[in-house]
């Protein structure tokens, strides 16, 4: 049988361009859900929510400490499925915004070999992230810990003074993640294993 | 004039060259088959899914676990609602569109035969991966249909499986529905503009291009769950810098325009029933064209009404919701536009009609359900729960399902040349409306008193209507079968059909005789 | 549809509406839902009531002529504008209790909940209480579970450890997760929370009435998923204070003397107990497992291989499985528990394994 796709009038050449047209939008739209991930993650910059990259090592723009107000900032720690101890040493403060304070968490390695974690911030209440700044963090840089090495890192932040006044608590909350492929001994190890369910 | 190649010359000997048996429906590239393929193919899997539809009703049918161990339930949840969606829904609505759009703006066949033919022929594979999965060791995916990660990352290879069958599914559907965009933009019969289509036509073209959008989202979203799982990326996976909610914003970006490219197909089809049976032309067509474009165009903008739970920034919980808001308003002029066709019409009770009245009026139950949960404060007491599970299957069983069922009866005449048995056709209806309000109003009210979905086993307080809900799926899932006997009875025989066998039809599939020949239109009429 | 409505208002115990609430936000949704219902209800009557006028008066069978209209810009402009002004009635309520709900701040106490498959872990962080953290498990006894047993009156509702919190505080509530996504969701208080690993999330509510109140994870989170309840307890501040103390001395207690030499007698029924509360969903309370997802521990080399091995897998958990890590359990808990497994069911070491060996292997 003769399909249209075989004859070369006037509609099949408009089928096709109409065709290749619709192919091609597919495959962008491919591409879009690609783009989603950047698109999120610049949006979560801007609206200042779930930000996992943001390094502020540079220096503060405002070191103007207002002493009027005081933000209680809480520290909390997790552990993702990591053979660690993990706790802030202090469990929360009362902070001037401007005020830059160093705290510190300590973490130990309860496993008999030698770890890498990666620890990831996330702040309640989300909006309050574009406020607080981080000069010195432990979780900018991957951290191998020794066979049951225990270590105190420090956090050097200040909570920035146009802080809303609406917020009077702060929640900075790291949770340890191991890196994969660091551990590959651990992993090799149990690689043999069936997956959950 | 017409510009369509072929013609009468070979329209004679076509029953004699092709092939036999079963290789007449692997290589057929006729829109008639392929369409009574999807069909076929579409209500196999209808069944597929409402068997697991009903162990999870079995399971559910008391407290304590009975039937199956609680891996296999959520496995269950995980296929019925994949096999429903895209197993089901979308290729019967694609089979309408297959029979019926080139018989309705007078194309002798679809624009890419062949291609067609490949669309269909991906399904039967994507349908097998998906189903032996449950064979696998680990079993079939039993993260919910939405595909959760982290939890899909634990999952077996009986995820890769249902990946796999998405990404087929989705390439089918996106082959399919380019054929439809091309059909339907190229070769309408000379006189027939845009404007002048039947309304079927219009929803289907407006879902084409909601399924070219959104469905290579869904295939990117999974290729990443894919990638993650195996391949040491981290899209969702936060120490690796990823973030879990991510997905979900993919997801749900696909999602609900998913959800209009099974409702909308589903207003064609009860826009053309609905005016013939009330022997009155449909109430405000320009209207309703516009009406079906807002809300194609505002799913776009109102995914993340299903995340009102994930932590997001106030101004989204209230942006989402707005925008939510906002497509009762092209939903209620459809709506609207229906009864005032209905209104002062001579209406008769036909079965299609039957159908179609039931499908407005628990359709629109459904969106009422959607609208109380497009509050973020009342959703946030009321997702993850049944009252979700209860408004979806008002939308996707009465909307959609229900739909199908007047399409299949209106059209069942053309398809095979004899009427249905119109006894067994209004008691299919009066049954399935029965036992569908059975068996989804109940679950409101366990929503409400905070039953979570996804689970196989409730507290006491829960018991009484999750039976009454177990007792009804049963009735229902029976009631369908009611379906099939009227199909074979009809395809055997029964009362001639002529070619117009409603007389307040309307539209150019009825110029042509029932059944509809192997070949139509392969000289395009004149539409006037 | 009308018959079963009505059999059950006649019912008492058949819940029609959302759980009576016992914060001001609570009856805030409890309202808002309520009116969106009866608007909705409204307009459905209205448009059904034309629809079936229509359906009985315009009958063909009644000999009812059709009428040729098929448009009316008016109407259709009504339609459209009349819904809108509809819809921003409702908005206004719903974006105010939003507002209220998400403010978290100047909390009372701070709790933070964080999800395990598939179990609960509360920690007081700050305010009255701060420092205490427990545990909360499904305590419904699996025989219930498998219809061996009649069901209690809160089958699956009931844990081991209630969150406990003082009635008319503010009391936020962050959440994590430790594997998967779950949920936080108590009815009665209009909480729930999505608890995402590697991120927290907050929320808050102030009980005005004491009282015990149920609720779920409401994220689909694996396997036993519809195991992971969440009791709340009310109480007064008094009972409150004493219920800090007490589980304060609890805690101290709790660290049971680590030095202790144990008897396999001694520790087994304690083992079991741990068992059932932690590893029973996975590995079944007879051992045998769900094999190939969870193995079981009968005859299985881990259990009758050398200590260390086990001890090393219930502390950090089996990378590429569903085997998570067990730290949070005490030396003494732990100890119990793997000399439980290593002398049931026929696994017959006879090997007591002491707290003080748990102890080594976690330093």
């Amino acid at each position: 049988m003769t399909s249209p796709e075989q004859g070369g009038t006037v509609s099949d050449r408009r089928n096709r361009s109409t065709l290749v047209r619709l192919i091609v939008s597919a495959f962008l739209m491919f591409g879009f859900g690609y783009a989603l991930v950047p698109f999120y993650e610049k949006l979560c910059q801007v609206l200042d929510v779930n930000n996992l990259n943001k390094q502020d090592n540079s220096l503060p723009l405002n070191t103007q400490v207002d002493r009027s107000r005081s933000v209680t900032v809480e520290f909390d720690a997790n552990l993702h499925k990591l053979p660690w101890n993990f706790k802030p040493v202090t469990g929360s403060m009362v902070v001037h915004p401007g005020e830059v304070v160093t705290i510190e968490y300590e973490v130990s390695n309860t496993r008999q070999s030698a770890v890498t974690g990666q620890a990831i911030p996330s702040y309640t209440p989300s909006a309050a992230m574009q406020y607080f700044q981080k000069m010195e963090c432990f979780c900018f840089k991957q951290q191998t810990l020794a066979a049951g090495e225990v270590r105190r890192m420090p956090v050097a932040f200040l909570v920035s003074s146009s802080l809303p006044k609406d917020i009077n608590t702060i929640t900075l909350s790291y949770t340890f993640f191991e890196v994969p492929g660091a551990t590959a001994e651990a992993a090799g190890r149990d690689g043999s294993a069936g997956t959950g369910g | 004039m017409a510009a369509i190649p072929g013609g009468a010359d070979h329209a004679h000997d076509h029953d004699h060259h092709q092939p036999t048996g079963i290789m007449r429906w692997v290589t057929t590239t006729n829109h008639k088959d392929i369409g009574s393929m999807y069909l076929w193919f579409s209500f196999a899997m209808f069944l597929v899914g409402g068997v697991m539809a009903l162990v999870i009703r079995a399971e559910l049918f008391e407290p304590g676990l009975q039937v199956v161990d609680p891996d296999r339930f959520n496995q269950m949840t995980t296929l019925h609602g994949l096999i429903m969606v895209f197993g089901a829904i979308m290729p019967a609505f694609v089979g309408f569109a297959n029979w019926m759009i080139p018989l309705m703006i007078g194309a002798s066949d679809m624009a890419f035969a062949r291609m067609n033919n490949w669309s269909f022929w991906l399904l039967p594979p994507a349908a097998i991966l998906l189903t032996s999965s449950l064979l696998v060791p680990g079993g079939a995916a039993a993260s919910g249909w939405t595909l959760y990660p982290p939890l899909t990352v634990q999952m077996g290879i009986g995820m890769d499986m249902a990946i796999f069958a998405v990404h087929i599914l989705g390439i089918s559907s996106i082959m399919g529905s380019i054929n439809i965009v091309t059909t339907l933009l190229n070769m309408r019969a000379p006189g027939m503009t845009l404007m002048k289509m039947p309304l079927f036509c219009w929803t289907w073209l407006i879902t084409a291009y909601l399924v070219i959008a959104v469905m290579p989202v869904l295939a990117g979203a999974v290729t990443m769950i894919l990638t993650d799982r195996h391949f040491g990326t981290s899209f969702f996976n936060a120490a690796g810098g990823g973030d879990p909610v991510l997905y979900q914003h993919i997801f749900w970006f696909f999602g609900h325009p998913e959800v209009y490219i099974i409702a909308i197909p589903a207003f064609g089809v009860v826009s053309q029933v609905i005016p013939a049976f009330s022997r009155k032309p449909l109430f405000g067509y320009a209207s309703m064209v516009y009406a079906t474009s807002s809300i194609a165009i505002l799913s776009f903008i109102v995914w993340a009404h299903h995340m009102y739970t994930v932590g997001m920034p106030v101004a989204g919980q209230l942006y989402f919701m707005f925008a939510t808001m906002l497509i009762a308003i092209p939903t209620g002029v459809k709506v609207f536009n229906w009864v005032a066709t209905m209104w002062r019409g001579s209406l008769s009770f036909e079965t299609p009609m039957l159908f179609s009245i039931g499908f407005l009026f628990l359709f629109t139950l459904g969106g009422f359900s959607g609208l109380v949960l497009s509050m973020t404060a009342v959703d946030i007491q009321l997702h993850d729960s049944y009252y979700v599970v209860a408004h979806f299957h008002y939308v996707m069983v009465a909307g959609a399902l229900f739909s199908a069922y007047a399409g299949a009866y209106y059209w069942l005449p053309k398809w095979t040349g004899h009427m249905y048995d119109e006894k067994l056709g209004k008691l299919h209806f009066w049954l399935s409306i029965v036992f569908f309000n059975m068996t989804f109003f109940v679950q409101h009210f366990l929503g409400l008193a905070g039953m979570p979905r996804r689970i196989p086993d409730y507290s006491l307080q829960f018991a009484e209507f999750n039976m009454i809900s177990s007792i009804g799926a049963f009735g229902f899932g029976l009631s369908q079968l009611v379906f099939l006997v009227v199909v074979l009875k009809c395809i055997k025989g029964g009362e001639k059909a002529s070619a117009k066998p409603w007389d307040g039809a309307e539209g150019l599939e009825w110029t042509v005789p029932s059944p509809a020949p192997h070949h139509t239109f392969e000289t395009p009429p004149v539409f006037k | 549809m009308g018959l079963f409505l009505l059999s059950g208002v006649a019912r008492a115990e058949m819940k029609l509406n959302l759980q009576e609430p016992i914060t001001a936000l609570g009856r805030d949704v409890y309202d808002l839902h309520l009116l969106m219902t009866i608007v909705c209800g409204v307009i459905f009557v209205a448009v059904f009531g034309v629809m079936f006028w229509s359906v009985f008066v315009h009958r063909k069978s009644a000999g009812y002529k059709a009428a040729t209209f098929h448009e009316s810009t008016t109407v259709e402009i009504l339609w459209t504008i009349v819904p809108v002004f509809i819809l921003l009635g409702m908005a206004w309520p719903a974006t105010k209790t939003i507002l209220a709900m998400r403010d978290t701040t100047n909390a009372d106490i701070t709790i933070k909940v964080t999800g395990y498959q598939w179990k609960w872990g509360y920690d007081y962080l700050k305010g009255e209480g701060e420092g205490i953290n427990f545990v909360s498990t499904l305590s419904t006894p699996q025989p219930q579970v498998r219809n061996e047993a009649p069901k209690g009156e809160n089958y699956l509702l009931e844990v081991d450890n209630e969150l406990v919190v003082p009635v008319g505080k503010k009391i936020r509530i962050l959440t994590t997760a430790n594997d998967v996504i779950h949920a936080w969701w108590v009815p009665a208080l209009a909480v729930k929370q999505d608890a995402i690993p590697g991120f927290i999330r907050d929320t808050w509510f102030r009980a005005e009435k004491t009282g015990t109140y149920r609720g779920q994870c409401a994220e689909l989170c694996g396997k036993e998923h519809g195991y992971m309840p969440i009791v709340v307890k009310i109480v007064t501040e008094e009972e409150y204070a004493v219920w800090v103390d007490g589980k304060k001395k609890a805690m101290a207690a709790a660290a049971d003397d680590p030095n202790k030499m144990y008897l396999v007698e001694e520790l087994t029924p304690r083992g079991e107990k741990v068992f059932a509360a932690n590893c029973a969903a996975c590995h079944q309370a007879n051992g045998q497992g769900l094999p190939p997802a969870f193995p079981a521990l009968v005859g299985s080399k881990v259990v009758l291989g050398p200590q260390d091995g086990q001890i090393d897998i219930l502390l950090h958990g089996k990378t590429g499985t569903a085997m998570a890590a067990f730290k949070h359990l005490s030396d003494t808990e732990l100890a119990a528990v793997i000399t439980y497994t290593r002398n049931s069911w026929g696994n017959a070491t006879g090997e007591v394994v002491q707290p003080s060996d748990i102890k080594v292997a976690r330093e």
